[in-house]
């Protein structure tokens, strides 16, 4: 397969920590746009990031980033940032000298690595605190400056691992702004989290994984749709919600029609929505009942990790 | 084309396609924060101490043993030096102070996990090593030069006149180049093999006992196997002999003489090798801290 210059591909990528297994037989593409890896502690998102920047190298599979590997640096760096989980700093480092230093290594003059830390520190907020050293941050201000460091150099793949720990609401927020105006420039944006309602929020895409195996990829709803086996909550809010109801439970793939302790509205659970959707038309049109709103009540990345994966944490 | 041809067109081609000019930047940036972020640092003491505890009782005996000066005692005082150098610096200071230095380049850097910073950047990781040898090296020279230097100047700074007229009238000052030298030499091959065992053992201390050990017993061993032994090289090089007897004198055999030109190229080839080493051994390295 030729590597498609505008693609993150993984093509059978396997990692194995001597028996442990890390992540097995992975593959997919991505296109630009935000990427949500969602999955519980263990899963394999931090390694999944860790083979894609090449800080592992996988033992069976390839990775290619835009064309290219961690095994052509010059190149693949300066495309890729890399903001990691990892909460350590060179010893003595200001927020400045650590957001420089790199853009140094990257070949910028001094001038150029100036202007364009100054912008990073801007961008994360951090302008203000850039001269303290970094030892005497707050958790929030050293997730910032990692942040920070990570954008610096303008990439166009950018790798977030748990980007939004230990970040107070207003960071958090000002955070995911970021996130999608980098992504509307055309760039990747891979984000793994637990805070699923804003991944959920703000993802183009998720990649479910449960003990190191992707379980589920794609745009959030089509991957709903792939979970024929769990039926899928709809909630409508109607006038006459008792024959809304009555008329639902002649449908086979209707499961559940529960009328809502206010009267005015029904959450149907269903195998097969499309269907659902037809049978409401037909009333609609025929003026039994009148319809202010339909939503799908658990078409987030929450439930639909829930339906994949479980309590249990093992592999749909 | 002959397949010599064909071997030196591709390695033209390669050399041109380099962008040796961002290499050379790098590895001065590396060099740059490595001795600014770790070896200078308050971490390092012992190891100034390792390099200077011999030049300060030298001058503590200048002090007290000023009144006693005779000036036979030149040669005596002579042979002190060359022990001091050969035994203490060649087989302890510099071997300990190089096992301090380059084997924290990276295993330090893993242990306080800031080793993927390093990882992260486009650099590549030959250059990285490059980097950080040349840093450890020029910490390791600076301060081993300056230690030596003080040893060499305190010692006949006490005969006065006398003193003065061996160092620069006499072969005092050749000796100290000679010195010098062989501590350059003794570090960047030290400093080598250290930073070599940092990349390929998560301990490296139970092979530097091993290494160390097989720099003492190297003189016992057929004249190729020695060929693989930093003081091999260096014993050719240093300018007055030690008269030892005994076990002792096993730090001084000379088994075959060889030329200092050929000595100190045999080292660079020999430091040239194990980097080389280094850097093979780099790109298989993972960042996996919770293993450490």
């Amino acid at each position: 397969m030729t590597p498609d210059a505008r693609q993150i591909a993984f093509e059978g990528v396997s990692k194995f920590y001597g028996e442990v297994l890390g992540v097995n037989k992975v593959s997919f593409s991505l296109e630009p746009g935000i990427t949500s890896l969602v999955g519980p502690n263990g899963s394999g998102k931090t390694t999944l990031m860790n083979l894609l920047t090449g800080l592992i190298r996988p033992t069976q599979g390839a990775i290619h980033v835009l064309g290219l590997t961690p095994q052509q640096p010059i190149e693949f760096f300066r495309q890729v940032g890399f903001c990691t989980q990892f909460d350590s700093f060179p010893p003595g480092t200001n927020g400045y000298d650590f957001i420089y230093s790199p853009l140094r290594l990257h070949g910028f003059g001094h001038s150029q690595a100036a202007k364009l830390t100054n912008e990073a520190l801007e961008r994360a907020g951090m302008s203000q605190v850039a001269r303290r050293k970094v030892a005497g941050y707050s958790k929030g201000m050293r997730q910032r400056i990692r942040l920070a460091q990570a954008i610096a150099h303008h990439p166009s793949v950018l790798v977030l691992d748990e980007p939004l720990n230990g970040l107070d609401p207003m960071a958090r927020s000002e955070s995911i702004a970021l996130f999608e105006a980098i992504a509307k420039q055309g760039m990747h944006v891979i984000i793994s989290s637990h805070i699923l309602e804003e991944v959920d929020r703000i993802s183009d895409r998720v990649v479910l994984m449960s003990s190191g195996y992707v379980v589920a990829e794609g745009q959030i709803r089509e991957v709903r749709r792939e979970v024929r086996d769990h039926p899928m909550q709809i909630l409508v809010r109607c006038s006459n919600a008792a024959r809304l109801a009555a008329a639902a439970f002649e449908l086979d793939h209707v499961v559940e029609a529960k009328i809502l302790n206010d009267g005015h509205g029904v959450l149907v659970r269903t195998r097969d929505a499309e269907q659902f959707y037809l049978l409401l038309n037909k009333i609609v049109s025929g003026g039994l009942v009148e319809v202010d709103a339909v939503a799908p009540a658990d078409d987030d990345v929450n439930s639909i990790y829930q339906y994949l994966i479980g309590s249990d944490g093992g592999p749909a | 084309m002959s397949g010599q041809d064909f071997l030196v067109a591709r390695a033209r081609k390669w050399s041109k396609e380099q962008p040796w000019r961002l290499y050379g930047s790098q590895v001065s940036i590396l060099v740059r924060n490595e001795v600014r972020q770790n070896l200078f640092t308050r971490r390092r003491i012992w190891i100034y101490l390792l390099a200077l505890v011999p030049a300060l009782i030298i001058l503590i005996d200048d002090i007290f043993g000023r009144r006693n000066i005779d000036l036979a005692q030149i040669e005596d005082k002579t042979q002190v030096l060359a022990g001091i150098i050969q035994l203490y610096y060649f087989r302890l200071g510099i071997f300990f102070a190089c096992m301090g230095i380059f084997t924290w380049l990276f295993r330090g850097e893993m242990v306080e996990r800031t080793l993927h910073y390093q990882f992260l950047v486009p650099v590549k990781r030959e250059v990285l090593v490059l980097g950080k040898f040349l840093a450890g090296a020029l910490v390791a020279i600076a301060l081993f030069e300056t230690a030596v230097f003080a040893c060499f100047a305190f010692v006949y700074a006490r005969f006065g006149l006398a003193g003065k007229a061996y160092v620069f009238d006499g072969p005092g000052l050749g000796q100290l180049g000679s010195y010098l030298l062989v501590t350059a030499l003794a570090c960047l091959g030290y400093g080598a093999v250290f930073l070599a065992l940092s990349l390929l053992f998560k301990n490296p201390i139970v092979p530097g006992v091993v290494i160390m050990g097989w720099e003492a017993i190297a003189p016992i061993f057929p004249a190729w196997a020695q060929l693989l032994s930093v003081t091999f090289y260096l014993k050719h090089l240093c300018p007055v002999s030690l008269p030892l007897a005994g076990p002792l004198a096993i730090f001084t055999i000379v088994a075959e003489p060889v030329a200092p030109f050929i000595a100190v190229l045999g080292l660079l080839c020999l430091t040239i090798a194990i980097l080389a080493l280094s850097c093979l051994s780099i790109h298989r390295m993972e960042i996996t801290y919770t293993a450490e």
